[in-house]
């Protein structure tokens, strides 16, 4: 792994300054040890591989699979494999990590004996277990309990045995080491700590059991032994390099062997008499080796905190910085739940102003955050215990990522910092997957996730973008940003509008989004051929969609005012064709049952009739319900019918992004119901109050009082505003009244807009709205008159 | 294989779809970009015969309908349904003759 990272930091992808050879032993390049134990869960070698194919060819790296370098010849630069191959460097770099230590006792090579490393291994392991009953782990470290976990998804019976007095010795304390053995154990793994293990028993010539030093035994079909890892530095030390005291080839804050023409980075390499088992060193090793051999940069290697976060068995184990309170004078803040298994401890500095580390058992949900408490230097809040307590009452537990200052460390594994992330994120990486590709952050261990998902959403908040508010797959604009560039670059077909700024073939969401805003900016026939394709259901034929695949047809009828010879037609046009009348609610007539290739004549009969499109099969205007008004009403103020089929016969076709209903009512008793519309007058002895983005239905909620006692003129001009407003900036299907919930600033702001103009849209709202007034016709009309329209209501294409 | 000619091109426009009769069973027939599909018309969901009156387009890159009636989608090619595993429609061949539509059931 850490040699790969370290070829990628050479090339950069492409074809670097240094001719490359990369040898390795395995049949195969570098893969995700990290996650080897995925191997077990359904990921295969391809999903682990970390270098892509035919990535290192096209970087021009050369690579030697399934051979082993032997020996290092110093003098003559150049090394010699296992099959022979003699390879001559300038530069040499041992990545060779570290191998699994296996302790020397008596029958550790039986067969079925294992350990956990490679692929190659965890291929064996399975193949053995399939005839095997027992499984146990020597070692009760990380790698031991990932090995368990495995062996009892293989179905085996496991055990896992840790010479220590308790599980991962190295991360916990016997706290932390209790609540975890208890979650292991609840999850059917029997664990033995305080067990040195002495022999491996073989029968018949393959494993059966362990022998322990107080005497005990412990039968086992399968071994595998994970006590620790020790650094590959054979090669170094045949080549006569300085070798760790404690193993690991020496390198200096440069990676630097011993030879400087010898490099060291990861598990192999040893720094201040330490080796590093961990990815996030590694990594940072592969760098300043990858600067040193460009000579293109002074990092240094200057030691790693070694925090880890891991998720064994499904149980969270982390411990971060001075996990064990080793600081003189350090305090510690500890919760224990034994009923959630639950353990969660921190270490307070001395002067308590700053957190000097801690471990998580059970919940390590906020690592990330007290890591970077840590590793920034950040000052405590008052009450540390706060960073550990569960949420309570929705309230959530910590600080946000807000808190963080830009030069914070967010992924250790790869470096990253709050500024790169916030950086990638202005540069338009507005999804996790786009941050990680870009900055790398959050593609090593993961457990950063969480807090780079927390500044994405918080840096978001802060540009005011929405989340996914694209309309489809299709379209990475919201429907407002499309209708402004149908208004901008005068787009007339969707053809126009998913070449230049869409992709793919459109979908039954976008293609009646677009023939709406088409229809709003432009207000052509709904019908033109290459609009057709684009109506949805009752668009396309003009009608209703029933649920047995028949329609039903409304006419218009503005306000509700009708003759008695339009009622009786009416009448005649249901019988002769059959259908179910039934008044609706917008005070007009609805017919059932019409049959696609009814529709062209019921309609050529009721426009005779002096009728004309209702629109009720579009996202369009509806109808304006009307009280009858001082005509007759003795309580009447204003002609609110009048009214009505003024606003109606005006609005009558616009295109919207969802329905839209208006009312006049002609007095305050509001019978016409106008507070419950997407607009609506109420007559005043002054006049009328306007009223907007009210609705029923679903969510019933009042309209707002836009303008008060305004004159009939000023209050067609403000909804001449008003609708256009709203048509432009709706999202799609969003009726006014939820469009008015999201609108910041809410009725003033509204008001600011529509009466005192202050975005300065006032004329081009009432000259856009006046062209649809202008172009309107009746659908049905122009359809009825075409026989080539008339013949695509025909049931069958291919029948008479 | 028997290819039954049912209408000429031009009678489709570019990116709908029709219904057509055709041996007794109703056939959806589309046209999407240069391609011509045929599926059953019957809506498994809504259970009416009504897919040929669908908005035709793609889905990560797979041509499909969806139904008129409640918006499932199924794949052109194959009549399965991309929002339900368990459903699809059967779907028949088609091909373009001498700028004529035929369809084999």
């Amino acid at each position: 792994m850490v040699g790969h990272k370290l070829v990628e930091s050479l090339t950069g992808g492409g074809p670097g300054v240094f001719d490359v050879t990369v040898v390795g032993e395995e049949p195969r390049l570098a893969y995700d040890r990290v996650n080897l134990s995925k191997y077990f869960d359904g990921k295969s070698a391809a999903d682990l591989a970390l270098a892509e194919p035919g990535s290192y060819e096209r970087a021009g790296i050369a690579v030697t699979l399934s051979d082993r370098v032997t020996s290092i010849d110093r003098a003559a630069r150049r090394v010699l494999t296992a099959q022979g191959r003699v390879l001559p460097y300038d530069k040499l770099v041992l990545a060779t990590g570290s191998s699994p230590f296996v302790p020397p006792l008596p029958g550790k090579d039986a067969p079925g004996c294992f350990v956990y490393r490679t692929l190659d291994d965890l291929d064996a392991i399975r193949a053995w277990a399939a005839s095997a009953g027992v499984g146990v782990v020597v070692g009760g470290g990380l790698l031991g309990l990932e090995a368990a976990n495995a062996l009892k998804n293989l179905g085996l019976e496991t055990h896992v045995v840790e010479m220590a007095s308790r599980l991962m010795p190295l991360q916990v304390d016997e706290m932390g080491g209790a609540i975890l053995r208890r979650r292991i154990e609840s999850l059917g793994v029997a664990v033995h700590t305080g067990m040195a293990t002495k022999q491996v028993v073989s029968r018949d010539g393959s494993v059966c059991g362990l022998l322990f030093a107080d005497g005990g035994e412990l039968a086992a079909d399968l071994v595998v032994f994970s006590a620790g890892i020790r650094a590959r530095d054979e090669l170094a030390r045949g080549a006569g390099l300085t070798i760790g005291a404690r193993g690991g080839v020496v390198i200096d804050d440069r990676c630097r062997t011993s030879d400087p023409d010898v490099l060291a980075v990861g598990e192999c390499a040893s720094w201040d008499g330490r080796t590093f088992g961990l990815v996030a060193p590694g990594y940072r090793m592969a760098e300043v080796a990858a600067q040193e051999l460009l000579a293109s940069g002074t990092g240094t290697f200057a030691g790693f905190d070694m925090s880890t976060k891991l998720k064994l068995m499904g149980v969270d184990v982390a411990s971060f910085g001075d996990a064990f309170g080793l600081e003189p004078g350090a305090h510690v803040v500890s919760i224990v739940d034994s009923v959630a298994g639950v353990y969660k401890k921190l270490v307070v500095s001395a002067d308590k102003e700053r957190l000097l580390g801690g471990m998580l058992v059970g919940d390590a949900s906020v690592y990330g955050q007290l890591l970077a408490l840590v590793q920034n230097k950040i000052r405590l809040p008052p009450h540390p215990e706060d960073l550990i307590l569960p949420a309570r009452e929705g309230k959530p537990a910590g600080f946000g990522a807000d808190a963080l200052p830009m030069e914070a460390t967010i992924c250790s594994c790869h470096n990253v910092g709050k500024q790169a992330i916030c950086a990638a994120i202005a540069g338009q990486n507005m999804t996790v997957g786009a941050i990680k590709a870009c900055t790398k952050a959050g593609t090593g261990c993961g457990s950063c996730v969480p807090l780079v998902t927390e500044i994405l959403k918080a840096e978001l908040k802060k540009l005011g973008v929405t989340v996914h508010n694209y309309l489809c797959e299709h379209f990475p604009h919201t429907r407002q940003e499309l209708f402004h560039l149908v208004k901008v670059h005068d787009l007339k077909t969707f053809g126009e509008v998913i070449e230049h700024h869409g992709k793919g073939r459109g979908c039954e969401i976008c293609k009646p989004a677009v023939a709406s805003i088409l229809a709003s900016a432009w207000n052509e026939y709904v019908w033109k051929d290459e609009h057709v394709p684009l109506q949805d259901t009752n668009d396309r034929f003009l009608a209703n969609i029933q649920r047995d695949g028949t329609y039903s047809v409304v006419p218009r009828v503005p306000g509700g005012e009708i003759t008695a010879d339009q009622l009786i037609s009416l009448g005649e046009v249901a019988k002769r064709y059959g259908l179910y009348p039934k008044i609706t609610g917008g005070q007009r007539v609805d017919l059932f049952g019409a049959s696609v290739d009814q529709l062209p004549n019921v309609w050529r009969d009721l426009i005779a009739a002096g009728f004309e499109s209702g629109h009720a099969y579009g996202k369009a205007l509806r109808t304006v319900k009307s009280c009858v008004g001082s005509t007759w009403c003795r309580y009447g103020v204003q002609d609110s019918v009048g009214m009505a089929i003024k606003l109606e016969n005006r609005y009558k076709g616009l295109r919207s992004p969802h329905k839209l209903k208006g009312a006049a009512s002609g007095c305050a008793r509001e019978c016409a119901e106008a507070q419950g519309k997407d607009f609506g007058v109420i007559a005043t002895d002054k006049g009328y109050n306007l009223y907007v983005c009210g609705n029923g239905g679903m969510k019933p909620q009042h309209a707002q009082l836009l303008a008060a006692d305004v004159d009939e003129e000023t209050a067609i001009r403000y909804l001449d505003r008003f609708l256009m407003f709203y048509v432009r900036t709706a999202d799609r299907l969003e009726r006014t009244a939820t469009w008015f919930n999201k609108l910041e600033g809410g009725i003033a702001y509204l008001r600011q807009v529509v009466i005192d103009d202050s975005l300065g849209l006032g004329d081009e709202l009432e000259r856009d709205m006046q062209r649809i007034v202008d172009s309107y016709q009746c659908e049905w009309r122009t359809t009825v008159e075409d026989p080539e329209k008339v013949k695509r209501f025909r049931q069958f294409v291919n029948v008479p | 294989m028997n290819w039954i000619d049912v209408c000429s091109l031009d009678e489709v426009l570019p990116d709908t779809g029709v219904c057509a009769l055709v041996e007794g069973k109703q056939v959806a027939i589309f046209r999407l970009g240069p391609e011509v599909y045929a599926l059953d018309n019957f809506d498994p969901f809504s259970k009416t015969f009504v897919l040929s009156r669908g908005i035709v387009g793609d889905r990560d890159g797979i041509p499909k309908v969806a139904s008129p009636m409640y918006k499932q989608s199924f794949d052109l090619r194959t009549g399965n349904c991309l929002d339900d595993k368990a459903v699809s429609v059967p779907s028949y061949d088609v091909r373009i003759c001498d700028g004529r539509i035929q369809v084999s059931v």
